[in-house]
């Protein structure tokens, strides 16, 4: 057995044998994609490697305690203070267990950077996070919604966030994690789901009283289902334009999700460029970009 | 008549009270019991001080006080009252959560907002803050040999401005509202645009108070142990309890000043409409958020370095020998102290930077689980070759051992960018910080306290009731938390008041009764505390010596005189009292005795923090009159202070030498007690170290009176 399969047995164990309980829908415990599963599989690996300076303390301790309390029948050595064979190990130990955890955690970082995409031709979804629900905006399709993230099982998805109010964070854990989406600024996740069904996400950053209600179905069907969908939509859904962008501001909750048949075009970009700075020459009326690789701030060109 | 001249934004409806006759509610009828039992508290105070007659000693013998030993004292008083309150705050929030089960539970969103912020910003600033400022007050200078802090006046002035914030959160209970964007304040969402009211300028102010008065600690302190170490006391001859402390008063000078920075200009932001955290107009909150963790991650370091210190100290006395690896310990620390400032990043992975970068931070982050990891072995090896005594500090130490080193393990999964991305927000990030503060923190200062007390007051605490109180604490405390890793996995979000998912409750169940736990336990402590005054001749140990301790703060009387010292002590090694009664030579009396020169007490301090208090009451409400007169005020007191020449008064040789020969005599009239008897009556103060029983002649009751120096 080699050590890598040493480590992934622990990585499995682990889960089994220190979380008892169910794991619930609608947490990466049921990973529902490819980024959702690697990263508790990056936890199942972590949390193996940890036990290298956890499980000696929990043996060492019990024994120490046993063997030198009063009474007991170590030796007493009041003066023994240094031992330059234990000083390496301690220290040594804990380095190179660092440079393991150090190299998983390079490797799972770059892997699974939340702006790589997971394929070619991603269904690009804009969502733009309002007080106590989410916009989405599906400019391929021509449709949108209020806290309904529709997606077709298998294909590459890009979401691009951003904040029509305060900061909050996105997240559906069973597809991948969360990033903030913030007022003037655009940010990315990329994720893929790989079953169908329907998967709880939410806002995790409080933003009021609303807040513990800030969740949204994310509906995963397969791509010809995803298609009737749109085609519904957009023969049932009403038309979000500018003024109805500007109704949705107020903060609200939103019990059934709301269906667009259409939206304004750019009405994305229009949110993030309503949060640039207003001093100089006329530098709002700037569109902003969203090809920036990171997340940016739309900086206008003049007014600097 | 205007009278938003004179009230400013101040108004009847402000007043807790009139909520629950407005909006009756068991939410509301919370709110006003928690203000009606901090007014009346404060009048049983008044009453208590004037039947008792003690206004006068209360001003005289400790408000106007800058013995570094009493403004410690005063610091953890502090820091237990707040801690009363922030510890119900919790056992509420865990019984809304467990209650709220798909419906809206008995307090609404916004009082259950207000009570996340509240407990989080007093837990921090205004119960570990004081907790660890007051316990390196007390220590630190005796264990250094030295007779007061450096700049003695400044160290009172930090603790009425550290008071002066703790009293703007009390009066925030009973007077308006308190922000709900939690101990961290993240704008935009305090930004007035989004939290108009006075709540965020509550917490802005009590804050920037608590801030100052923790950045003039910090320079007093470092300064103190640069320049006042007694003769002989080489840095690498300090208890490693002085180290911590030095860490922590550098990282404190710092850490601080990017907080004060951050909440000024959230303040401005919010008074004078700039646009430094806003949504839009140039404003960006995630500099905000780079500022308040480059604060906020050394401020968990703040924090556990002076515990470090502490445990270190516990397991070395309670194993009767030296600490193991006392060179690597200091390095360590020293390691973590520069290495805290590498990581603030790990605070917000998810902001959207590029992976390279999160990548260096979450390593920088597990880089610092090695000199922890170092010195929880060292602890451990520590006791190797001891013989280890369970008293409740000891008990204290062995479940820290056990828990932080869990919490080091879920802290470097958090380190994980990947990990992180799902639990950030969680309620496994709430875990695993209570984790490391609870334990190590909170648990390190309450055997601390046990370790101590009896040095600063003169008799030891009830053992019974202190390892009574420690098993309601350590089994609530896994009970409390354990199951909030689970719930945050599950993906239950911190700061949330209700629930719609049944396979929570369970969780949620176990959390409330560890919750209950924990509070019987503080109850214990306080039920100890009382016992242990009522019983204090039974307790007493006037010797200065009940644990057979090893650094300087044993030698002297418990409590010790003004001065501290008789004469400075002159140091040769590590362990210095302890070596000294192994040898024999320790309660020599000195060849002679000098007058001593000791600070004076002055009004000055209490002055500026009632007018702190005041400027900073008057920005709340925006009660521009109060704001300007208690400024200037404030500044007269400073400006009256620089005029003032005779702030020292002089204490003849002859009281010292009165003061001294007597506690020797008692100590040479006493017979020293083995560790057999270190819990019964017998125990005056005067030990016979752990394995010298009956050997050395040096220890008989009689013959440690030759003449040193």
């Amino acid at each position: 057995m080699t050590s890598r399969q040493i480590v992934r047995l622990l990585a499995a164990a682990v889960p089994g044998v220190a979380w008892p309980g169910i794991a619930c829908a609608g947490s990466f415990l049921e990973p529902a994609g490819p980024v959702a599963a690697a990263q508790i599989s990056h936890l199942g690996v972590i949390s193996a490697l940890m036990l290298i300076v956890i499980v000696p303390m929990f043996v060492a301790l019990p024994i120490v305690l046993l063997r030198y309390r009063r009474g007991g029948k170590g030796t007493y050595r009041p003066d023994w203070e240094f031992n330059w064979g234990l000083e390496i190990l301690i220290w040594a130990v804990p380095v190179a267990l660092v440079l393991a955890l150090g190299t998983a955690l390079w490797k799972h970082t770059l892997q699974n950077d939340p702006y790589r995409p997971l394929g070619p031709d991603p269904l690009v979804v804009e969502v733009v996070a309002l007080d106590w629900k989410f916009l989405f905006l599906y400019p391929e399709q021509g449709v949108a919604t209020l806290d309904l993230l529709a997606l077709p099982q298998g294909r590459p998805v890009t979401l691009k966030l951003t904040s029509g109010t305060v900061m909050q964070s996105f997240i559906v854990p069973s597809l991948a994690g969360q990033i903030y989406a913030m007022g003037g600024m655009q940010t990315q996740l990329n994720l893929l789901a790989d079953q169908s069904g329907d998967f709880t996400g939410r806002n995790t950053q409080y933003n009021g009283l609303g807040f513990a209600t800030q969740s949204f179905t994310t509906r995963v069907m397969s791509p010809s289902a995803f298609e009737d969908w749109v085609d519904a939509t957009k023969a049932q859904g009403t038309a979000l334009d500018a003024a109805g962008y500007q109704s949705l501001l107020p903060a609200s909750v939103v019990h059934t999700p709301v269906l667009y048949g259409s939206f304004e075009p750019g009405l994305f970009d229009q949110v993030i460029a309503s949060f640039a700075p207003r001093m100089g020459h006329g530098a709002a009326a700037a569109p902003a970009t969203s090809e920036t690789p990171h997340h940016s701030m739309p900086m206008p060109e003049t007014g600097q | 008549m205007n009278w938003e001249l004179i009230f400013g934004q101040l108004k009847w409806t402000s007043i807790v009270f009139s909520g629950a006759i407005l909006n009756p509610s068991l939410s509301e009828f919370i709110a006003s019991g928690a203000g009606a039992i901090a007014v009346l508290g404060a009048i049983a105070a008044l009453i208590l001080l004037t039947v008792k007659g003690w206004w006068v000693p209360l001003w005289r013998d400790w408000l106007t006080s800058v013995d570094h030993k009493k403004v410690g004292i005063m610091y953890i008083a502090i820091a237990l009252v707040m801690f009363a309150r922030a510890v119900i705050e919790a056992a509420l929030i865990r019984a809304q959560q467990l209650s709220a089960y798909d419906s809206p539970g008995f307090l609404s969103a916004d009082h259950f907002g207000q009570l996340f912020s509240t407990h989080g910003t007093i837990m921090i600033f205004f119960v570990a803050m004081p907790f660890i400022t007051g316990l390196m007050n007390y220590v630190m200078p005796l264990q250094i040999g030295a007779r007061d802090v450096s700049f003695p006046l400044l160290n009172a002035i930090s603790l009425m401005l550290t008071l002066a914030g703790a009293i703007l959160m009390m009066v925030s209970l009973v007077i308006g509202q308190f922000s709900t964007g939690g101990w961290t304040a993240y704008p935009p969402f305090t930004g007035i645009k989004f939290s108009p009211g006075e709540g965020v300028d509550y917490w802005i102010w009590a804050v920037s108070l608590g801030s100052i008065g923790s950045t003039l600690t910090g320079l007093n302190f470092a300064v103190t142990i640069y320049k006042k170490r007694c003769p002989g006391m080489t840095l690498f001859r300090m208890p490693l309890f002085c180290w911590t402390t030095l860490c922590t008063s550098i990282l404190m000078i710092f850490a601080m000043a990017p907080l004060t920075a951050a909440t000024i200009m959230l303040a401005l932001d919010r008074y004078a409409g700039f646009h430094f955290f806003t949504n839009g107009d140039g404003g960006n909150m995630m500099n905000y958020a780079n500022l308040f963790w480059l604060f906020g991650h050394p401020e968990v370091y703040i924090l556990i370095l002076p515990a470090f210190g502490v445990w270190s100290e516990i397991v070395a006395t309670f194993s009767s020998k030296r600490i193991y690896g006392y060179t690597s310990l200091v390095y360590a620390t020293m390691c973590i102290a520069v290495l805290s400032f590498a990581v603030w990043l790990h605070h917000f992975f998810t902001m959207g930077q590029s992976a390279n970068v999160n990548a260096v931070f979450g390593i920088a982050t597990m880089v610092i689980g090695v000199p922890t990891g170092v010195k929880v072995y060292d602890w451990l090896l520590t006791m190797v070759g001891g013989r280890i005594r369970f008293t409740t500090p000891m008990l204290f130490h062995i479940n820290f051992l056990l828990t932080f080193i869990l919490g080091g393990m879920t802290g470097v999964l958090l380190a994980n960018p990947g990990i992180d991305f799902q639990v950030h927000n969680t309620l496994f990030l709430v875990a695993h910080f209570h984790n490391m503060i609870i334990p190590g923190v909170l648990f390190g200062m309450f055997a601390a306290v046990q370790f101590w007390f009896p040095k600063a007051f003169g008799f030891r605490l009830h053992e019974g009731l202190g390892r009574a109180s420690f098993w309601c604490f350590a089994p609530g405390f896994l009970l409390a938390f354990f199951p909030l890793y689970w719930l945050g996995l599950m993906g239950a979000t911190r700061r949330t008041y209700m629930w719609s998912d049944p396979t929570y409750l369970p969780w949620l169940a176990l959390a409330m009764a560890g919750a209950v736990l924990i509070l019987t336990g503080f109850a214990l402590m306080v039920t100890q505390i009382v016992v242990s005054v009522r019983r204090r001749a039974q307790l007493a140990a006037p010797l200065g010596d009940p644990w057979d301790g090893r650094a300087l703060e044993w030698s002297i009387p418990s409590p010790p005189p003004d001065w501290n010292f008789a004469v400075l002590p002159e140091v040769s090694s590590r362990d210095a009292f302890y070596e000294a009664k192994k040898a024999g030579t320790a309660y020599r009396s000195p060849a002679g005795y000098e007058d001593i020169e000791v600070p004076r007490n002055t009004a000055t301090a209490p002055l500026i923090g009632l007018f702190a208090c005041a400027w900073a009451f008057g920005l709340v409400w925006q009660i521009w009159w109060l704001v300007v007169v208690s400024f200037v005020l404030m500044w007269a007191v400073v400006i009256a202070r620089s005029f003032a020449r005779d702030t020292e008064e002089t204490i003849p040789a002859a009281t010292v030498k009165a003061a001294h020969e007597a506690f020797l005599a008692a100590v040479r009239a006493t017979p020293g007690v083995t560790r057999d008897q270190e819990m019964t009556a017998a125990n005056r103060g005067r030990a016979i170290p752990e394995g010298l029983e009956g050997g050395s002649g040096a220890l008989s009751s009689d013959s440690a009176v030759g003449v040193s120096r």
